[in-house]
């Protein structure tokens, strides 16, 4: 068994005492992060690269830390969305629909244990599935040649602007923002500029960090500047908390569908969990019919969303991680974590540093023991959490977006951009135009013109060398049709009434 | 109706900037057959496109800030952009006192509990970033730190 050997020297490499601080550490700020409205998954991870990568981690250390505030914060959305009937971040949404209800009947500690059981259900299984799945596809990703990669990604953008986002057009200039932006720097292969204007600073090109950081975390503060911080805490109170052995037993049919139904839109690119917890919620609510009481309070409407926005965030790391493409905002995210650390995902990734995947497979299995332990018993911390006012909170976060950023380059201009970014972010969010794409943009941008060039180069200059294999006809097919598809399915899938919020990504 | 089409006019207006930078591009002979204009120019094409679209079908009106908090909005991209400035000779102390202060204002005018959150930040963010994390980070301005 050799996918069992290589999870016993995961484990070796990720159960040394400082890498089990990192990740008690990681998931702790992670819930933190999930619970406060506002502050999702992608801005909590993308805080915390430039501040791990500053306190010099070493690869694996730093994937054991990130990782476990991802994972830390799909667990932790749920606390404000019961508690709060706020969704702490956007794949939190479908958890309000009955979690609230549960919260006024009383039962916010039941509610709480069985989300958090529910999380724990979804995303450990999706671990599991991650280490199946991740090895199959890494083999099959070998077959990939640049006109493969080229039609990847593509799909990547195709999907994630048809499924992500209201509107096409939005979304197919959010990953044109972040391509363009991509292309500034030296080129390549000729190491002529481009788009520099002559600038020193950026001949390097955009730095994704100080986007990402720009367009999350500092685009967050305008938002609040605007709503008056009126998110922020109410008084919050939680009575004893008991396991509550019936529902849980009642609802461990939904956790498991919802957590198949989560690890597969996880999978797919561009889907990720917001569309995980959505399905999941949706198909358990046709599945159960009227012997469910589905947005009054239900205990299985709050377990189906939370496996199933668990089980995505474990799915979306497949894609990730074997072929180098995100499935989500979190993930791409992630992706920029792994290229500032100097890894290059991919199948290649599974050969030549296999103990960076594994170990970083293993610290994930490590992160969800510690985030039950975590959720459960002792989420009356977190409730806590929820109390700090957005006027302490939001300078909190402009402050260690700065120093991250300030220490990772010493440099004003990056601090400049960054603040750019920043107002770039709110704009195109109050235009409703979604800002993954453009953070994909940037990450791919590069990579996506290396694949055409490699492949015109191999042709010739043959551009329907792109077309040529039956693996990219597939690509091509699936990409046109993830983008157009949810044109016609918008008008059949209504999404119910959730309340709103200033939605960032999942 | 109206901010959707005025963005849609900007991108598409960025787009036709865009590509016509792109023919600016140096490419040398040793080049490979896409060169280093192609794909820019792909990225423009699609994106003037985008930029149409938003002008032809463009989505119903967001709803903008009142323009108090226009000016607060503007205000902190002021003080964000001095912090930037200050953070390298100023040190850290000061600057993050002062700037964490001016954001926790914006978000809700009350000065005292914003000068009390402002030098909590500063004092507990540098002892968290240079000793539990490690980072080089210098307390007061150079000239003092001699």
């Amino acid at each position: 068994m050799d996918t069992i050997s290589n999870l016993v020297m995961g484990f070796g490499v990720a159960l040394t005492p400082f890498t089990l601080l990192l990740a008690v550490v990681g998931c702790f700020l992670g819930t933190m992060f999930g619970a406060l409205p506002g502050l999702g998954p992608a801005n909590g991870v993308a805080i915390l690269i430039p501040v791990a990568f500053t306190m010099g981690l070493d690869a694996t250390q730093s994937l054991v830390l990130l990782t476990s505030v991802y994972y830390g914060t799909m667990y932790g959305g749920r606390i404000s969305s019961i508690l709060l009937n706020i969704p702490g971040d956007e794949p939190a949404m479908m958890t309000t629909l009955d979690g609230f209800p549960m919260a006024r009947q009383g039962r916010a500690g039941d509610a709480l244990v069985i989300s958090g059981v529910a999380s724990f259900v979804g995303s450990f299984l999706a671990t599991i599935g991650l280490v199946v799945m991740a090895p199959v596809l890494a083999s099959i990703a070998y077959l990939f040649g640049p006109a493969e990669y080229f039609a990847l990604y593509l799909l990547a953008f195709c999907t994630l602007g048809g499924v992500a986002s209201k509107n096409q057009a939005k979304a197919a200039a959010a990953a044109c923002l972040g391509l363009g932006i991509a292309m500034i720097g030296l080129d390549n292969s000729t190491g002529l500029p481009r788009y520099t204007g002559g600038n020193m600073h950026l001949m390097d090109g955009v730095d994704f960090l100080v986007a990402i950081v720009g367009l999350f975390a500092i685009s967050e503060i305008f938002i609040f500047i605007e709503s008056h911080g009126r998110n922020s805490a109410i008084g919050v109170t939680l009575g004893k908390l008991t396991i509550p052995w019936q529902d849980l037993k009642a609802s461990t049919g939904t956790m498991l569908r919802g957590t198949g139904i989560g690890f597969v839109a996880g999978v797919l690119p561009g889907a990720g969990a917001s569309l995980g917890s959505f399905m999941a919620y949706m198909a358990e609510k046709s599945i159960l019919g009227s012997r469910g009481r589905f947005g009054q309070g239900d205990p299985r409407g709050v377990a189906a969303p939370e496996a199933g926005n668990n089980a995505a965030a474990g799915g979306a790391m497949v894609p990730m991680l074997t072929l180098g493409v995100p499935g989500s905002g979190t993930t791409a995210v992630m992706l920029a974590l792994l290229l500032t650390l100097n890894i290059t995902p991919g199948p290649t990734l599974f050969r030549d540093q296999p103990e960076v995947v594994w170990g970083l497979i293993a610290s994930l299995f490590i992160a969800n023991i510690v985030l039950l332990v975590m959720n459960v018993p002792m989420v009356k911390l977190f409730v806590r959490v929820l109390m700090i006012p957005a006027w302490v909170l939001l300078p909190m976060v402009t402050m260690i977006s700065f120093v991250g950023i300030y220490s990772l380059s010493g440099s004003t201009f990056d601090l400049l951009l960054m603040v750019v970014f920043g107002v770039l972010g709110y704009f195109l969010r109050k235009l409703d135009v979604p800002t993954v794409p453009v953070i994909l943009g940037i990450l791919l941008g590069s990579n996506m013109e290396d694949s055409l060039r490699r492949a015109m180069v191999i042709s010739d200059g043959d551009w329907t060398f792109l077309f040529s294999t039956p693996i990219s006809i597939g690509l091509w097919i699936a990409a046109i049709a993830g983008f157009i598809a949810p044109l016609f399915l918008r008008t059949v899938l209504k999404k119910p009434p959730v309340p709103a919020m200033e939605a960032n990504e999942d | 109706m109206a901010s959707d089409r005025i963005f849609g006019l900007v991108v598409a207006i960025l787009a036709l900037a865009y590509l016509a930078g792109a023919f600016q591009i140096q490419t040398s002979f040793l080049s490979d057959p896409v060169g280093p204009r192609v794909f820019p120019m792909m990225i423009a094409v699609v994106g003037l496109l985008c930029g149409l679209a938003m002008l032809w079908k463009p989505d119903a009106e967001p709803e903008w800030p009142p323009l108090p908090v226009w000016m607060k909005m503007a205000l902190t991209v002021v003080i964000l952009t001095l912090y930037a400035y200050m953070l390298a000779p100023l040190g850290f102390l000061i600057p993050t006192a002062l700037v964490a202060a001016g954001v926790s204002y914006m978000i809700a005018p009350q000065p005292a509990k914003a000068a009390i959150t402002g030098i909590c930040l500063s004092v507990g963010l540098f002892v968290l970033f240079k000793y539990a994390l490690g980072l080089g980070l210098v307390a007061l301005p150079r000239a003092l730190m001699g």
